[in-house]
C-alpha cells in the first residue's frame, strides 16, 4: 500500500485550506499520514485532518526547525515509510524538498497543479513558460516529492473520516551552520494570504498609489490584494504583495487586473488563474492578451460603479 | 575575496519558448544570460570593490550556445569564465546539474579557495529555486537563500531575506552557496570598454570526465523526474473586451455574478 505524507501548513494551530487541499490530493495517490511540525495539533485540528483522510498525525516538535536541513531531516523522520510526500509549494518548502530528496533519493516536482499515479509512479501535471505550456512529468525514482500549488486541488472531505491517530516522532536534527539572527513577522492582520486567496484584486502604476479602491473591491469578491513590481517598488504597498515571477505565484479562481500592463514577468505569477478580467485604459496593454473579459477604460471609474452593481444585486 | 557566480543560459522571456522531445528548446539566437542571475553578478561584482581585492568567476552548465551566458557575465566585468559543456549532462535534473556545478566549484576551490558562491533566485525557465539548496547540500557549505541585501564580515556572511509571514537575518560562517533575489541591487549596464573586451576574453571549457564526473551519475538516465509531454495551451477562448462608454463597469459586475464570481 502507498503512504502518502503531507507536510501540514499550519498557521495559529490552525490547519490552512491550502493543506486540506494538499491531503485531498494525497488521498488519490495513497494512504494519507499528516506531518507536523512544531507543538502538537489541537484536539480540532486533529480532528480536521482525519476528516480529511488522515490516518495518524505524526508531530515533530523540533526546535529551529527554520533552517531548511532541519526542517527537511524533521520531515524525513516522521515520512520514512512514505512512498509520496506532499506539500504545499512556497520558497520554505521547496528548500525542504530539496533537502530530502538528497536524503532520500526521491524524484521532486514543484509548482504541481495536480497528480496521479500511473503504472505505480507519481505522474504531475503544471504549467510553465508563464502558463503558456502544460507539461505532463513522470516521477522515476521510487520515493517521489510533490510541491503544490494552492487553489489547483478542491478540498473535499474523505468519504468517512479517518483516525488522525496522534503520534510524536523523536527526530535527531542536524547541527545547523546557518544561525537565524532575527525574525520580524509580518502583520497580516485577518486577511488570507496571497498565495491561498480564492481572489486576488491586484493594482499597478494605474492606480497612482491610491490602492483604496483595489481594497474595497477585493474585500466584497472575498479576496486578497496584489500589486506589480512598480508598484512595490515605489513602496505604494509593501512587498508581500507583488504578484509575479519573483514575487507570489497566485491561481485564484479569479484576478483582476487593475492599472497592471501585463509584463511577461507579472503574468508568470498570475497566468494560470482560473478568470481573468482587467481594467486598463490603453487598448494595446498586454493584459488584455490574457484576459477573460477586460475593460478598456479608466478604474477610478469603473471599479466604483461595478462595487455599486455587485452591492445592488446582492441586496436584490 | 573569491567570488563563484552561476549563470544559466534561458530562454529570452519575450521569445515564443516551446518544448522539443520534453526538452526546452535552446537557441542561440533566443538565449541570453538568466535575468535574474544579472543580480547574482552585480552581488559579487559589489562585494569584491568593495573589499578593494578579488577575483569573480562565471559559471555556466549548458550545450554550446551556453557560452553566451558567461559572455554576459564577461560584459557585465566577471573575471573569469567557465562552460561546463558535455552531451551526457542533457537532460539532467536538478540534482544532476547540481553535481556538474558542485564538481565544477571544487575544481576551482581547489586551486585557491572561494569565499562564496552567489546564484540567482532562480532560472526562468525551469523556476524551482531548489538549485542553490541542492548545490549547498552537494558542497556541505553554508546555505543563504533568497538574500535581499547582503554583507560579508570576519568570515561570516549574513543576509536579510524577506518571506511572505516574516523577515529574518541569517548568518553563516564561509564559503557559503547564497542565492540573491531581484531586489538585492540594480544590476549595472556592460560598458564599451568591457563588451569588447568579453568578445576577445578566454572562456575555459570543462567536459565531464575535467572534473572526474561518471556521466551515469548525471544526465536524462540519471534524472529522477522526465518531462513526458508537453504542449502549448490554447489561447483563452471567448475573451471579451469593452470600451467604457460609461456602464463597462456594471458591465463587468454582470460577468463576475453570471460566472458566480461575485
Ligand atoms: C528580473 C525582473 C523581475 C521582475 N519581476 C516582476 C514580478 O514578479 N512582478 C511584476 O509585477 N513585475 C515584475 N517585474 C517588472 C515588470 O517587468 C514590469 O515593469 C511591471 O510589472 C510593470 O508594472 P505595472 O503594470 O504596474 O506598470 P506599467 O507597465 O507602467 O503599467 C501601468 C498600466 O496602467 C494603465 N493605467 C494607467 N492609469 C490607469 C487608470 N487610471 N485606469 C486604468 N489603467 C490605467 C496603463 O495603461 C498601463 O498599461 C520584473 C522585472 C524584472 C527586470
Ligand atoms: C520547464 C522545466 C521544468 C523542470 N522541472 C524540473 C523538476 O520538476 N524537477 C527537477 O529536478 N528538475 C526540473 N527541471 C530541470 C532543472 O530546471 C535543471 O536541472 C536546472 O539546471 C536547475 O533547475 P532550475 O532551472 O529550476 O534552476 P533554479 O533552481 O530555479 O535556479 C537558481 C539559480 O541556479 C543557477 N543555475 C541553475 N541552473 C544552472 C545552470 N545550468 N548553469 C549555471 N547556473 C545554473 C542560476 O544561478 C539560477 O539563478 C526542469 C527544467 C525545465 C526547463
Amino acid at each position: 500500500m502507498t503512504i502518502a505524507a503531507v507536510l501540514i501548513d499550519h498557521r495559529h494551530g490552525a490547519v490552512t485550506r491550502p493543506a486540506l487541499e494538499a491531503l485531498t490530493l494525497a488521498r488519490s495517490l495513497g494512504t494519507p499520514v499528516a506531518v507536523w511540525l512544531g507543538e502538537a495539533p489541537s484536539a480540532d485540528a486533529a480532528a480536521q485532518l482525519g476528516e480529511y483522510g488522515a490516518t495518524e498525525v505524526r508531530v515533530v516538535d523540533a526546535a529551529d526547525a527554520r533552517v531548511a536541513s532541519r526542517a527537511a531531516a524533521a520531515v524525513g523522520a516522521a515520512s520514512g515509510d512514505a512512498d509520496v510526500v506532499v506539500m504545499i509549494s512556497t520558497f520554505v518548502t521547496k528548500e525542504i524538498a530539496t533537502r530530502l530528496a538528497l536524503a532520500t533519493g526521491a524524484g521532486v516536482v514543484v509548482d504541481a497543479a495536480g497528480a496521479e499515479l500511473v503504472d505505480g509512479k507519481v505522474e504531475t501535471f503544471q504549467t510553465v513558460f508563464a502558463a503558456t505550456w502544460d507539461v505532463r512529468t513522470r516521477i522515476n525514482a521510487d520515493k517521489a516529492i510533490v510541491g503544490v500549488r494552492p487553489n489547483t486541488t478542491h478540498a473535499t472531505p474523505a468519504d468517512s473520516p479517518a483516525a488522525a491517530t496522534v503520534v510524536v516522532v523523536d527526530a535527531e536534527l542536524p547541527e545547523a551552520r546557518e544561525r537565524i539572527v532575527s525574525v520580524e513577522p509580518v502583520e497580516q492582520g485577518d486577511s488570507v494570504p496571497l498565495a491561498e486567496a480564492p481572489v486576488v484584486v491586484s493594482g499597478g502604476r494605474g492606480t497612482s498609489g491610491d490602492y483604496s479602491l483595489v481594497s474595497d473591491f477585493a474585500e466584497l469578491l472575498g479576496g486578497a490584494v496584489g500589486a506589480s513590481r512598480d508598484a512595490t517598488d515605489e513602496g505604494w504597498i509593501s512587498h508581500e504583495h507583488m504578484v509575479g515571477q519573483t514575487g507570489t505565484t497566485v491561481t485564484p479562481a479569479l484576478y483582476v487586473a487593475c492599472g497592471i500592463s501585463g509584463a511577461v514577468h507579472h503574468r508568470g505569477g498570475m497566468q494560470a488563474s482560473g478568470t481573468i478580467v482587467c481594467i486598463n485604459m490603453d487598448p494595446e496593454a498586454p493584459i488584455f492578451e490574457i484576459s477573460d473579459f477586460g475593460v478598456v477604460g479608466n478604474l477610478f471609474d469603473v471599479i466604483p460603479q461595478a462595487i455599486e452593481r455587485i452591492k445592488e444585486h446582492r441586496g436584490a | 575575496m573569491r567570488i563563484l557566480v552561476t549563470v544559466k543560459h534561458t530562454p529570452d522571456l519575450q521569445s515564443q519558448r516551446s518544448f522539443t522531445d520534453g526538452r526546452v528548446t535552446r537557441t542561440a539566437e533566443d538565449g541570453t544570460m538568466n535575468e535574474l542571475d544579472e543580480n547574482a553578478v552585480e552581488a559579487a561584482l559589489q562585494l569584491v570593490e568593495a573589499a578593494g581585492e578579488g577575483e569573480v568567476y562565471a559559471l555556466t552548465v549548458g550545450g554550446p550556445d551556453a557560452v553566451a551566458a558567461v559572455r554576459k557575465a564577461l560584459q557585465l566585468g566577471v573575471h573569469h569564465a567557465l562552460h561546463v559543456s558535455d552531451e551526457a549532462i542533457a537532460g539532467s535534473d536538478v540534482f544532476g546539474t547540481a553535481k556538474v556545478i558542485a564538481a565544477a566549484v571544487r575544481k576551482v576551490h581547489d586551486e585557491a579557495p572561494l569565499d562564496l558562491v552567489v546564484t540567482g533566485m532562480a532560472a526562468l525557465d525551469g523556476l524551482t529555486s531548489m538549485l542553490p539548496t541542492a548545490l549547498a547540500a552537494e558542497l556541505d557549505w553554508s546555505q543563504l537563500t533568497l538574500a535581499s541585501a547582503l554583507s560579508v564580515d570576519g568570515g561570516e556572511v549574513t543576509i536579510e531575506r524577506h518571506l511572505p509571514d516574516s523577515h529574518e537575518t541569517v548568518s553563516a560562517p564561509l564559503p557559503a552557496v547564497v542565492s540573491v533575489t531581484d531586489e538585492a541591487n540594480k544590476p549595472r549596464f556592460p560598458n564599451f570598454k568591457l563588451i569588447m573586451a568579453a568578445r576577445k576574453a578566454p572562456v575555459t571549457v570543462w567536459t565531464l570526465s575535467d572534473l572526474a564526473l561518471d556521466p551515469a551519475q548525471v544526465g536524462a538516465g540519471a534524472a529522477r523526474t522526465t518531462v513526458i509531454d508537453a504542449s502549448p495551451r490554447p489561447p483563452r477562448a471567448d475573451r471579451i473586451k469593452v470600451t467604457d462608454t460609461g456602464d463597462a463597469g456594471t458591465q463587468l459586475a454582470n460577468f463576475l455574478i453570471e460566472k458566480g464570481l461575485a
